[in-house]
């Protein structure tokens, strides 16, 4: 069962606020996923302290590096259930977990970080290997 | 900003990989561990050389990617445990 919007509001708008699309239906998805060029990253956000409360300042801390994804998105488990199921049937050999993030590129799913991967480390640790993720793979911006 | 639970043991909301006595290992996210035994939510359990794989192998692939759960809920008794690790240590 959804807890209410109201406990919820504040861990989506932590990752709203850095510029991470929030997708709230399946439509939204697939208008995300199926853009198959570049590179894209999907945060599935959770309520849990445990380990989501790592999670989205990790991918706060990664984003503000050089190189990023050409695009950034959320769904909420628990919360936004359809939305989230239709992130999950992209992914479906990937065992359901929240949080995780998923790093595509050019449509293919390249690097996984399930939710057994975040717990216990803080932001630090979560950004730093988000970072890695994102030299291997994300274009060096260009210069004006 | 999360939510937090109180009263619960360091294990609490941790993936953990629970070896038995016998053929059978679990991986699940850990509620609490005391005297009775371990309680896991979310839960696979692998039953050595099933599917030609080992414990080893089982633990090397979840590592990875985590699991398909088997089970909502699951308590395994203390006497059966022959040890708890984190998935995520495992390299």
């Amino acid at each position: 069962m959804p807890y209410s919007e109201l406990l919820v509001r504040p861990m989506r708008e932590e990752l709203s606020s850095i510029g991470v699309r929030e997708l709230r239906t399946p439509d939204e998805v697939d208008a995300f996923l199926n853009e198959k060029t570049g590179t894209a990253m999907l945060v599935v956000n959770s309520v849990c302290g445990c380990a989501a409360g790592m999670a989205r300042p990790g991918v706060r801390l990664a984003l503000e590096g050089e190189r990023r994804p050409d695009r950034v998105a959320s769904v909420f488990a628990g919360q936004d259930l359809d939305a989230t199921a239709r992130a999950r049937a992209f992914i479906a050999d990937i065992p359901p977990s929240s949080p995780s993030i998923a790093f595509f590129k050019d449509g293919e799913l390249v690097y996984f970080m399930p939710r057994h991967r975040i717990e216990g480390r803080d932001a630090h640790q979560v950004a730093h290997d988000l970072t890695q993720v994102f030299a291997e793979f994300c274009a060096v911006p260009a210069t004006t | 900003m999360g939510t937090f639970h109180q009263n619960k043991g360091e294990l609490h909301g941790i993936t953990v990989i629970v070896d038995t006595t016998g053929p059978e290992i679990f991986v699940g996210r850990c509620d609490d561990m005391d005297a009775r035994g371990i309680f896991l939510h979310d839960v696979d359990v692998h039953r050595d050389g099933d599917a030609g794989r080992s414990k080893e192998d089982y633990v090397k692939r979840a590592s990875r990617f985590g699991v398909f759960k088997k089970y909502d809920h699951l308590m395994i008794p203390r006497d059966r445990i022959a040890s708890v690790r984190r998935l995520g240590e495992i390299g």
